[in-house]
């Protein structure tokens, strides 16, 4: 029961928002120590697993061409085409996203998006210029609640869209540990069973992007008294 | 043949370029901080193999020490002004889209085509890290192509990443740390400490072996951050013995499902860093949890469908 120290200081950690970090290497050294480990293999325990576990921290190569591309004015460039477009709504902008992510991550394209690729440069400012143009200032917290929504649409749509390609990673695990189980199945059969809730969460995350399109103009229409009727 | 050598080795540059120019900036009061902080990073990417286990631990040690206790400053490497991004915007027109659509085109390629060449028989590039090579690939690409084709002078790429990588901070690391959490976790045997209590709380009915075992890997993902490693522990602990052979369940339809209640957990955790803390920071958020709220909803919502779906169609 020890060894369970260290997700107790994980939970605790994070609640009291103490800088996470601090709390990973905390949680590892407790549990290793508590799993009867000295404090050197303990240590060299947490080294190892970080040296294997460099591959993640690649995505951060994506951020000079990010930035350079900033520079050169790109965000403005995606402000500039959805201004242009007059039907074009956040939320029926987002939910586009949506059915693009979902479609290529279910053929195993779960590169294609991403917040460093995709939602920072392009999908954000897309989704902010379409609420800028159709109802003029944005006010700041309405501003951070938009980009919080593109980045939420770029999660849901990849989790509950790749499952449905069978060279994933989640399916691959599925089979291999029922395969040590003695339960032998095909992938095709658990991408099938991926499919309900795919559809599922086009369907609540699009009445809620509706929903919030419908908030969003609420609280940014200025009452046509004030304006003079002005348009 | 290029494999992950060649990925962490670009890598490794890119950070020591960060921490070269930090060292420089005066305009950040903790210059020092950054510069170590990335330098360090640099170090694990190019020299990672040969440090030793001990030695990578410090080093891991001493990273998380420096962010956790003084903190990283923000840079203020040169950039352009509002006014000149529009002006350039203006003039390139839908030639910036060409390097921002090469990053996923040259990805894409990499990943399905680049993995058939081969050289004198022997495969250019390893299979099993298509996509990361194929990832820096593209990287690169964009850079030469935003570099040359929107005229931007050659240091811009090294100083404009570095703009983005404060913006970031200490947070680009959590999501290595989490997946190293997890690995240090699977050693002291967490997995099977788990599944033992799981196995002793579970209620044995057909509905309620149902509901533990996807509210058992949705709660089991929040705290692991993953899945992933959720999957073995609730499945071998509830799924299996409760809910297959207990009840008679089919495991395929039981095991997808299942997987995707953990994937409803990913979207409510502040654990899952990469998903939902990294984005938070990367648009500058004020509020770090504010996806995971904008998330939430929806991720109730979906699991309660999963736990309906399951239920009804598990024990057909």
């Amino acid at each position: 029961m020890l060894v369970l120290s260290g997700i107790v200081v994980v939970i605790v950690g994070f609640a009291a928002r103490i800088n996470a970090l601090l709390v990973i290497v905390v949680a590892a050294l407790l549990t290793g120590l508590a799993a009867g480990l000295n404090i050197v293999e303990v240590i060299a325990a947490l080294g190892k697993a970080f040296n294997d576990s460099r591959y993640i921290s690649v995505v951060w190569l994506i951020l000079p061409a990010i930035g350079l591309l900033e520079r050169a004015g790109l965000q403005e460039r995606a402000r500039a085409l959805v201004a242009r477009l007059q039907s074009a709504t956040t939320g029926r902008l987002l939910m586009l996203y949506f059915a693009l992510r979902q479609i290529t991550a279910a053929l195993g394209l779960t590169s294609l998006g991403g917040h460093a690729q995709m939602v920072r440069p392009l999908i954000a400012p897309m989704a902010e210029a379409a609420a800028e143009s159709r109802l003029r200032a944005l006010p700041d917290d309405w501003r951070q609640r938009i980009r919080a929504q593109a980045a939420a649409v770029d999660n849901i749509a990849l989790f509950f869209g790749e499952d449905i390609f069978i060279a994933i990673g989640s399916i691959l695990l599925i089979v291999g540990f029922l395969a040590g189980n003695g339960i032998r199945v095909a992938p095709l059969a658990l991408a099938l069973w991926a499919i309900p809730s795919a559809v599922a969460a086009a369907l609540i995350h699009g009445v809620r992007l509706r929903r919030f399109d419908r908030r969003l103009s609420r609280a940014l229409s200025v009452p046509e008294v004030l304006t003079g009727g002005l348009k | 043949m290029i494999g992950l050598g060649f990925v962490y080795l670009v890598a490794g540059l890119m950070f020591a370029g960060f921490a070269v120019a930090s060292a420089g900036d005066r305009a950040n009061p903790r210059r020092a901080a950054n510069a170590v902080f990335w330098g360090l990073f640099a170090l694990s990417f190019l020299a990672g193999d040969r440090l030793g286990d001990l030695a990578n631990g410090v080093l891991v040690i001493v990273m998380v020490l420096i962010a956790g206790l003084g903190g990283l400053g923000q840079g203020r490497p040169p950039t352009t002004s509002a006014e000149q991004r529009r002006a350039s915007s203006e003039r390139l027109g839908v030639r910036l889209l060409v390097p921002a659509l090469a990053i996923p085109l040259v990805t894409l390629v990499g990943v399905l085509g680049l993995t058939r060449l081969q050289i004198d028989g022997a495969p250019l590039i390893d299979a099993s890290h298509a996509t990361l090579v194929a990832l820096t690939l593209g990287a690169v690409v964009a850079v030469a192509l935003g570099t040359l084709l929107l005229r931007q002078p050659p240091s811009a790429a090294a100083h404009e990443g570095r703009r983005l990588m404060d913006t970031v901070g200490w947070a680009a690391l959590l999501p290595q740390m989490l997946a190293s959490l997890g690995m240090v976790f699977a050693l002291a045997g967490v997995g099977p400490v788990i599944a033992d209590l799981a196995d002793r709380l579970a209620i044995g009915g057909p509905y309620t072996s149902v509901a533990a075992y996807c509210l058992g890997m949705a709660l089991f993902t929040m705290i692991m951050g993953n899945a992933f490693a959720a999957f073995p522990v609730m499945t071998a602990g509830i799924g299996l013995p409760l809910v297959v052979q207990a009840n008679g369940g089919d495991p395929v339809a039981m095991s997808a499902i299942g997987m995707l209640s953990g994937f409803c957990g990913t979207l409510m955790t502040p654990m899952a860093a990469n998903f939902n803390l990294v984005p938070a920071a990367l648009l500058e958020l004020r509020d770090r949890h504010a996806v995971i709220k904008a998330q939430l909803p929806t991720a109730l919502a979906l699991l309660a469908f999963n736990i309906v779906l399951m239920a009804v169609v598990v024990y057909r």
